[in-house]
């Protein structure tokens, strides 16, 4: 199964959940936010959604900034 | 004298609002945001990048300051509702500063886009802060759409430049009733100090700081400043005038 993860193609042998998806990735839970396909998922949803072949899945995350891409 | 300044259901003491871009280290940030006694941050939304892991920057906010995610990178409204609202998921609460920007030279704001967006966003129960070019229609029609502030800039992000918008920026101040905040271009403490003696609400600086020599020094000389300044503002500033006029009393003595 191939997945595009933050932009770049990724190849999976076995079906995985977002919250899967994370534990691979020795992501911590909190403070992080999951788009799959430009929708929102919520924290609650990460265990029970699979993800499927072609998803686009963006992982993103608070860091310091400014403004105009500072 | 009580000098709170309300913005967006908050009570705020400081009128130094701090960018956390461009810090060296989140501990350099942790301390300037301290020692200055700054209230209320920006923060960004960017992609985890897997293969060089960062400590979280919220993990150095220390608590009680507010957080306000930014959108930068939005290049229109649809993506700064989009950036704002994964923002809010990724934990950084309900304010949200929009920035639009489509130009890359000078890095000046779309106030159309921006506009649409606030109207959403607001709409949506976010505390919106526009980041805007001052101009008074628009200003109004932030105010309209929801906006709990309005974030005129001084000169193009970045350029240290100081108040080039001035003029604008006092329209602003002198017709809008919601607060102004002047965001961008602020290089200076004594920039900052005009801005607040011109009657704007408080300031938002970053590269100034975060780019100093010392920036936790800096941090403290720019909360100095817009003290200053806002004292001097409430105040009263004295009239100026072209010819001279002694301030000692004329005695008569020596003639």
């Amino acid at each position: 199964m191939k997945i595009v993860l933050n932009g770049k193609e990724e190849d999976f042998l076995q079906p995985l959940t977002i919250w899967d998806l994370l534990t691979v990735k020795n992501l911590e839970p909190d403070r992080i936010a999951v788009e799959l396909n430009m929708e929102i998922i919520a924290k609650t949803a990460w265990t029970k959604v699979a993800l499927q072949d072609e998803d686009k899945v963006e992982i993103l995350s608070l860091v310091g900034g400014g403004r105009g891409n500072e | 004298m009580n000098d709170d300044f309300e913005l967006g259901g908050a009570t705020l003491e400081n009128r130094l609002l701090l960018g956390t871009g461009k810090f060296s280290s989140h501990r350099l940030m942790e301390e300037a945001i301290r020692r200055s006694g700054v209230q209320l941050v920006t923060v960004a939304l960017r992609r985890i990048d897997f293969d060089s892991r960062e400590e979280n920057v919220l993990q150095f906010v220390p608590p009680g300051c507010i957080l306000m995610s930014n959108t930068s990178g939005a290049r229109n409204a649809q993506e700064a509702v989009r950036i704002a609202r994964i923002a809010r998921a990724a934990g950084a609460g309900n304010w949200v500063k929009i920035e639009v920007i489509a130009d890359h030279r000078y890095l000046l704001p779309d106030n159309y886009e921006t506009i649409k967006a606030t109207e959403i966003l607001a709409g949506e129960g976010f505390v919106v802060l526009p980041y805007m070019n001052p101009d008074l229609m628009v200003a109004r029609q932030l105010m309209t759409a929801g906006a709990a502030a309005v974030m005129p800039l001084g000169a193009p992000i970045g350029t240290n430049r100081g108040l080039q918008t001035k003029a604008m920026i006092q329209i602003l101040i002198d017709e809008i009733d919601i607060p102004i905040i002047v965001d961008a271009g602020i290089g200076r403490p004594s920039q900052a100090a005009e801005a607040m003696e011109m009657g704007a609400a408080a300031v938002l600086v970053n590269t100034a700081i975060a780019t100093a020599g010392d920036p936790v020094a800096m941090a403290v000389a720019f909360a100095f400043a817009v003290k200053a300044g806002r004292q001097a503002f409430l105040s009263g500033p004295a009239a100026t005038k072209e010819s001279a006029e002694a301030s000692s009393p004329l005695t008569g003595f020596l003639r």
